[in-house]
């Protein structure tokens, strides 16, 4: 008689190799220690080989006085600041071009995008010729062509073109007058929000009328003259609390006033237009996406075609643009680096070229920069992410 | 471009520091000796101290000083591979030993010599920073630069020179810097600053390049000290003595009166001084590994300093430099070299 033996007798716990649950967790908590100690190798190794190269180490050198100056700064500087500071108005700028360079990029993305789909032959091929044209150049190549060619063609500083003797353009930038605030123009902020806070509530409120009575008022268009109507009222209403400090020529240039310097313009053109005409393809591969069947149903229920582009077109186009636009809002913000081939003082130039060169702290300052390129995308890909599962088709 | 060099030589530097283990740091003779190459890490255009002539072959006063060394080290001036470096990626370039002397326009400084692992080895050429600007401002004195417009290059002793300069003399300026020199003489020529301003003798030699050099004058005033010299790594004493010695041999030639011409008869000379330098009388090469007519081939290969000076950047090149600082002491210049003995 064979007997087979029993699979586990009671009571009796098979030894933990045999369990796969606690197997896994010792293979994974095996490697994580394994890559922890590679990092703490690492991480030993470099400042042992620093220290007997005799190259200094550590993040004393931020609080230096960093000594040079940087022609564009969104916050106080000047060559006494240290280079700590220098990270920040490095940062800031990049920031400011990203930022902008985004925005710009999006709507000239979405236009170019939907001019491409237009019924009539001009603007179509019109569309198709700049997205063919500007994606198939190499970025840098653009940069440079903007660069030199607006530097080309614009003035020296003492023929100026004036507009009104009020704005300035010449190869030194635009010069535009800045407003000084006096007193009592804190109510104007003030109206600002108010008029948001109320055009929040007109909408919901619009919104649920809506849906309880099939009534509704154009509650966009009034909340947009709200919100620049108000303000604007209170400004009137207050006796204009502005003064404009116009720029005036004095020796070499203009003085007071703002300045957007031309390495500015060039590369904020550059970065939108390049990555405006990869967006424009998305945009359109979103629209195309949807099948004509939803527009023609939307037709038979007689809506009309603003509403059927509002209501059932662009909210599924979204879905399918959200992700691969992501990845094109990154890539903006990264090639914002190329900057420093034309001078424009952001984070590479600024912080990863003089400082480093200074302070030749190599190390510290590249992971440093590389932290805030890493910290800044993740930011902006959680953000998409986000706003991704918001607008996602809600599967049930 | 230029980008892309540089991440690459930076990350060059970050892998060599956090994979190397521990240092196992071969002498540097020893591995240019097997390697059969001096690498020489200089301008990819500078012209006078380092930039290609119409045979594609690196010309000038660095390029010279790297010539010495392989002529010294390897007994064959021409064996350098040059390796054309940018102002920010230079160091790293050096500290990987991605090249065994760096002779560069890098001027000497204490942060440099003091904390990047670096040792300069002497002065190759004095310099000091100056201003160009165009010649229809009128302007005749840096004092008269308020608020101007101010073109040089990133990673340089000069942005901190011009932010002191304006600042003690109660001037503002607006800096646009470039990470390349080619692009701050074009930002220069398409008037996007009224200044372009660096080391006096590259603004010289950038004049030159000038569609019209007319256009442009280069102010009186010298506002810094600017000591260029070549560096090698700190930690190989030899290698160190062998660039230092190099430099002094030529500066030695010429106060001795021996010329690329005339070395072969000098051998007979006997002058004692004469007979130390090329190696008749006592071994002076033992001391750095080298052999005893190290100086004769420097001379015999590249010349004496006053040779290579002039046809770099004195008055058989189209630059026309005066020796001024880099005459030697006895001429009234700062250039004295310890003795061969």
């Amino acid at each position: 008689m064979s007997v087979r033996p029993n699979a586990r007798p009671m009571g009796h716990k098979p030894p933990f190799w045999r369990d796969r649950a606690k197997r896994a967790l010792i293979f994974q908590v095996l490697v994580i220690a394994a890559v922890a100690a590679f990092l703490l190798y690492i991480v030993g190794n470099t400042q042992q080989n620093l220290a007997s190269r005799g190259i200094t180490t550590g993040f004393g050198f931020l609080d230096n006085t960093a000594g040079f100056g940087i022609v564009q700064s969104l916050i106080d500087y000047s060559s006494q600041s240290t280079y700590g500071r220098t990270f920040f108005v490095g940062l800031l700028n990049t920031l400011l071009v990203g930022g902008l360079g985004v925005l710009a990029a999006t709507l000239i993305g979405f236009i170019v995008g939907i001019a491409r789909l237009s019924p009539n032959w001009l603007i179509a091929k019109l569309a198709a010729a700049y997205i063919e044209t500007f994606r198939n150049i190499p970025l840098l190549l653009q940069i440079f062509f903007w660069y030199f060619a607006v530097l080309r063609t614009l003035p020296g500083a003492r023929d100026s073109l004036s507009f009104g003797e009020v704005f300035f353009l010449n190869v030194r930038g635009l010069y535009l007058p800045e407003p000084l605030f006096e007193s009592g123009f804190g109510l104007i902020p003030l109206a600002f929000g108010v008029a948001i806070a109320a055009s929040i509530a007109l909408i919901v409120w619009n919104k649920r009328r809506h849906e309880a009575t099939g009534k509704r008022l154009p509650a966009y268009w009034l909340s947009f003259a709200l919100i620049l109507g108000l303000p604007l009222l209170v400004l009137v209403a207050s006796g204009v609390p502005i003064t404009w400090d116009v720029p005036e020529l004095r020796g070499f240039n203009f003085r007071g006033g703002v300045t957007v310097i031309p390495e500015f313009l060039a590369l904020w053109l550059a970065l939108s237009i390049y990555t405006a005409s990869f967006i424009a393809e998305i945009v359109r591969s979103g629209i195309q996406a949807i099948s004509h069947g939803q527009t023609e149903a939307a037709q038979a229920l007689s809506l009309p075609r603003n509403l059927i582009l509002r209501l059932v077109v662009i909210p599924q186009a979204m879905r399918v643009i959200i992700p691969p636009l992501t990845s094109q809002y990154l890539n903006l913000i990264k090639n914002s680096s190329l900057a420093t081939a034309i001078g424009y003082p952001d984070l590479v130039s600024v912080f990863a070229g003089t400082t480093l060169n200074q302070t030749g702290q190599a190390i510290e300052v590249i992971a440093m920069t590389m932290a805030v390129y890493l910290s800044i995308s993740l930011t902006v890909s959680m953000f998409m992410n986000w706003f991704n599962a918001r607008v996602a088709l809600v599967e049930r | 471009m230029n980008n892309v060099h540089r991440s690459n030589r930076v990350t060059g530097v970050l892998a060599a520091a956090l994979l190397l283990p521990g240092l196992a740091l071969a002498s540097t003779l020893e591995t240019v000796k097997e390697r059969g190459a001096l690498r020489c890490g200089v301008n990819a255009a500078q012209p006078g101290f380092s930039a290609l002539d119409d045979e594609d072959t690196y010309q000038g006063l660095d390029t010279d000083i790297c010539r010495a060394v392989a002529a010294a080290a390897l007994g064959e001036g021409a064996r350098v591979d040059f390796v054309p470096l940018d102002s920010v990626e230079r160091f790293a370039a050096l500290q990987s030993g991605e090249v065994d002397v760096l002779s560069r326009t890098t001027t000497w400084t204490s942060t440099r010599d003091t904390t990047l692992g670096l040792h300069f080895v002497g002065v190759s050429y004095f310099d000091g920073q100056a201003f160009m600007v165009a010649s229809d401002l009128g302007v005749q004195s840096a004092k008269e630069l308020d608020g101007a417009a101010v073109c040089t290059q990133s990673g340089t002793t000069s942005e901190l020179n011009l932010s002191d300069y304006f600042r003690l003399n109660g001037m503002s300026f607006d800096p646009v810097v470039f990470d390349a020199p080619e692009q701050s003489i074009v930002g220069f020529e398409e008037g996007r600053c009224d200044v372009l301003s660096t080391d006096a003798s590259q603004l010289y030699a950038q004049r030159v390049q000038l569609a019209d050099p007319d256009m442009a004058v280069v102010l009186p005033e010298i506002i810094s000290k600017e000591p260029l010299g070549p560096a090698v790594r700190q930690g190989d004493d030899q290698w160190f003595n062998i660039v230092k010695w190099s430099l002094y041999a030529l500066l030695n030639a010429e106060e001795l009166g021996v010329t690329q011409a005339n070395v072969d008869d000098m051998l007979d000379d006997d002058s004692p001084d004469v007979m130390r330098l090329l190696g008749r009388d006592g071994d002076y090469g033992e001391g750095m590994g080298l052999a005893a007519d190290w100086a004769y081939q420097i001379v015999k290969q590249v010349g004496n300093y006053a040779e290579v000076f002039e046809r770099s950047v004195g008055a058989g090149s189209p630059f026309n430099i005066g020796r001024g600082l880099n005459a030697l002491w006895r001429d009234g210049g700062l250039h004295y070299a310890p003795p061969i003995r």
